[in-house]
């Protein structure tokens, strides 16, 4: 019901949109007030989370700092506002945040029918599988039978269905109003198997009672290819968020980081010149100026730093590259050259 | 000599004995109260074991089994083969979050100033016997709000900074609890007053206006009225006209109450005989007089359990902020189960009973404080 009238209410609140954004583009606007709002989650980890000191911390908030440091050379020049998911597309159309970074699904209707342009995808989630390890299963394919927990009407639910309906095989659905009922029920052993984005599997792990009991199978049964998001119609503040995901992935791929970027600017590699700005005017193409990439890469990192920091191997969540690697390295992640 | 022999005079006390010990001390107040009947014998050993069963794994869980120190999550992971207790190190570090939100950690003591102040002046007018009332409350109710004000969301006279602005996005955790709570509190007793005395008036326009908005806010649910304040509202107004998130919860929380407040002070009014009003009107006395000095003294008095009890609904219901995305005690407390660095098993039930033991304690407070009030005033009515 709430989803077919959510476009309905969005496509009459464009019509309010448009006619009052005739005035300054999103790029003067925040060049004006000196900071960028940034639409993130009520808290996922690894993504968008405060801290214990009050501060965002998260791959979703390092993108908003990544932005930030790209317009202003200031990583601290944005400003968060923590947005429930059924906020999250007004809050952006009012002009209440500038960005949503806040693990969104890109999704064709969210792309057309909302007036919402995505910037591209920062991590590439999707639903998956997490069983006890002494239950002796490798593969999703021999789940036949399994009683399968998961969250009350979500897309998650449909999506075992039709897993499970593909593949012929017959299961019992747990189902919870709440992720914490769910983690808790799958603790105490009610279902065989937990189903969730698979970077909320690894998230819930922390809470199960002995976490190194539980593995996450390699299936993945969804595409949630998961992006910063801007308003239509903005072709310039598009590109600078397209831009500044763009930047830290080739960031990456050449091989700057933010402890060598400084060293990085004098060397002979002409691509690594024309991201740092030591050649060309790309960052004045688009608005800011020409050691944007500069910026972002000496002030917040490349794509894989803030991986790393956040819900990489070595952090609680512990999460592997996988399909967000780069495309030399196996995965999805392929930025278009800066030329 | 033979007389002494038919008659008994007794010269002395006989020995006092002592009372059957089955009727005095401890186990004659239990055979009496506990054990009086086969049913009662039952009823208490259910009892006794029902109580048996809740307390003590609560006490094993929030006293024996709890961790009280550490630096994250490392510390309170469940020991192999043991239980998991409270973790009491993760709130210990989120302790300044719950209580100040995210206001940055050098303001703090402004919020600091604004608590102190709060109580200075809130416990003398709520014990009877200090003196200087109307000063106290001209102190508590026009004052202290305006510096509450300027020292929580900041002073800037042009150029000059006095305070640094703080956003009120980033305030939180029992600081939004309170804020909302009193507000709420504070503005809706005169309004609900008023809206009462509107909704029995004889004058139609202002008993139509009454009664048209006690109805629709008793209408709609609070998490509505919130839900449309966040979301709604930002769409009819132009883009980039934002008003604040805080301020419209608090209006919401506010003529929400005020009409609940409204019908709790209507059935007050309501309970007072004819003759009271009848009597004032013989003594000259014109409708506010009559209403100050003589029938809202004796409703308000009459309904002191209903005032507190929504007083006590709102403390609760401003949970519900949550939902449009500011962070009361219980939402800041919610949104550090994000966090992996104390993500624990025992993390949401330690997080969950600390916001259960605060949320008890204010509660309590406030339902003692309205016994002892009632007990105070209880002139005639008491049965």
């Amino acid at each position: 019901m709430s989803k077919k009238i959510l476009p309905l209410v969005l496509g009459a609140a464009m019509g309010v949109a448009a006619t009052t954004a005739a005035g300054a583009t999103t790029l003067e606007d925040v060049k004006a007030k000196g900071f960028i709002q940034c639409g993130v989650s009520q808290g996922l980890p690894g993504f968008s989370n405060p801290d214990a000191q009050g501060n965002w911390t998260g791959l979703d908030v390092d993108l908003c700092r990544a932005m930030a440091a790209a317009v202003f050379g200031d990583a601290s020049a944005v400003k968060f506002t923590p947005l429930s998911a059924k906020e999250r597309f007004t809050a952006l159309q009012s002009g209440e945040v500038d960005v949503l970074s806040r693990n969104t699904t890109w999704t064709m209707s969210r792309d057309t029918q909302l007036g919402l342009n995505f910037a591209g995808v920062n991590y590439y989630d999707g639903q998956g599988f997490m069983v006890r390890k002494d239950l002796g299963v490798t593969s999703a394919l021999e789940l036949s039978g399994a009683s399968v927990c998961t969250n009350t009407g979500t897309t998650t639910e449909l999506n075992v269905a039709d897993y499970f309906r593909a593949n012929n095989m017959p299961y019992e659905i747990v189902a919870f109003e709440k992720a914490d009922e769910v983690v808790a029920a799958y603790d105490a052993g009610r279902c065989d198997v937990y189903t969730t984005d698979a970077s909320g599997l690894y998230a819930q792990r922390l809470k199960l009672t002995n976490p190194g009991d539980h593995m996450v199978l390699s299936e993945i049964i969804s595409k949630e290819p998961l992006g910063p998001v801007v308003r239509q119609g903005d072709d310039e503040w598009f590109n600078v968020a397209k831009w500044t995901l763009n930047a830290m992935l080739n960031a990456e791929e050449l091989g700057v980081t933010s402890e060598n970027v400084d060293e990085m600017k004098a060397s002979d590699n002409p691509s690594v010149k024309r991201l740092l700005g030591a050649e060309g005017s790309f960052g004045e193409a688009i608005g800011l100026s020409n050691d944007w990439a500069y910026n972002i890469v000496k002030n917040v990192g490349n794509y894989e730093e803030s991986f790393n920091a956040n819900v990489g191997p070595d952090t609680p969540l512990g999460i592997s590259r996988g399909v967000n690697a780069l495309w030399n390295a196996g995965g999805f992640m392929y930025a278009p050259p800066v030329r | 000599m033979a007389n002494t022999n038919l008659f008994h005079i007794r010269t002395e006390e006989a020995p006092h004995l002592a009372a059957p010990i089955s009727t005095t001390g401890i186990i004659g107040w239990m055979r009496q109260n506990l054990f009086s009947s086969i049913g009662n014998t039952v009823l208490t050993i259910i009892g006794i074991l029902l109580a048996y069963w809740l307390i003590a794994p609560l006490i094993q869980f929030a006293l024996i089994d709890a961790v009280w120190t550490g630096q994250n999550r490392e510390a309170c992971l469940p020991q192999v083969g043991g239980h998991s207790g409270a973790c009491w190190a993760y709130v210990e570090a989120y302790f300044p979050q719950f209580i100040y939100g995210r206001y940055p950690s050098e303001e703090v003591w402004r919020v600091n100033i604004v608590y102190a102040l709060f109580l200075m002046l809130l416990v003398p007018l709520a014990i009877p016997s200090v003196p200087f009332k109307r000063l106290n409350a001209v102190l508590f109710l026009i004052v202290f709000p305006i510096i509450a004000y300027y020292l929580l969301t900041g002073l800037v006279i042009g150029d000059w900074v006095i305070l640094p602005i703080v956003e009120t996005a980033v305030w939180g955790g029992l600081l939004v609890t309170l804020v909302i709570a009193v507000t709420g509190i504070v503005a809706s007793l005169p309004l609900g007053i008023a809206l009462a005395l509107g909704r029995r008036s004889k004058m139609p326009i202002i008993r139509t206006i009454s009664i048209v908005f006690i109805e629709f806010w008793r209408g709609v649910p609070l998490i509505t009225v919130l839900f449309m304040s966040s979301v709604m509202l930002p769409l009819f107004l132009p883009e980039g006209v934002t008003f604040d998130k805080l301020l419209r919860v608090l209006i919401g929380v506010t003529l929400f109450s005020a009409a609940y407040m409204a019908e709790v002070v209507r059935g007050g009014l309501q309970a007072i005989p004819k003759g009271q009003y009848e009597g004032a009107m013989a003594l000259g006395l014109r409708f506010w007089p009559m209403m100050y000095l003589i029938v809202l003294p004796q409703a308000l008095k009459l309904v002191i359990p209903g005032i507190v009890n929504t007083f006590i609904g709102l403390f609760k219901d401003t949970t519900l902020v949550l939902i449009v995305g500011m962070f009361d005690l219980l939402g800041q407390i919610q949104s550090s189960f994000t966090d992996p660095t104390w993500s624990t098993p025992s993390q949401g039930h330690t997080g969950y009973l600390f916001a259960a033991i605060v949320f008890w304690c204010f509660c309590f407070g406030m339902s003692r404080y309205s016994i002892f009030m009632e007990n105070k005033l209880h002139t005639g009515h008491k049965r």
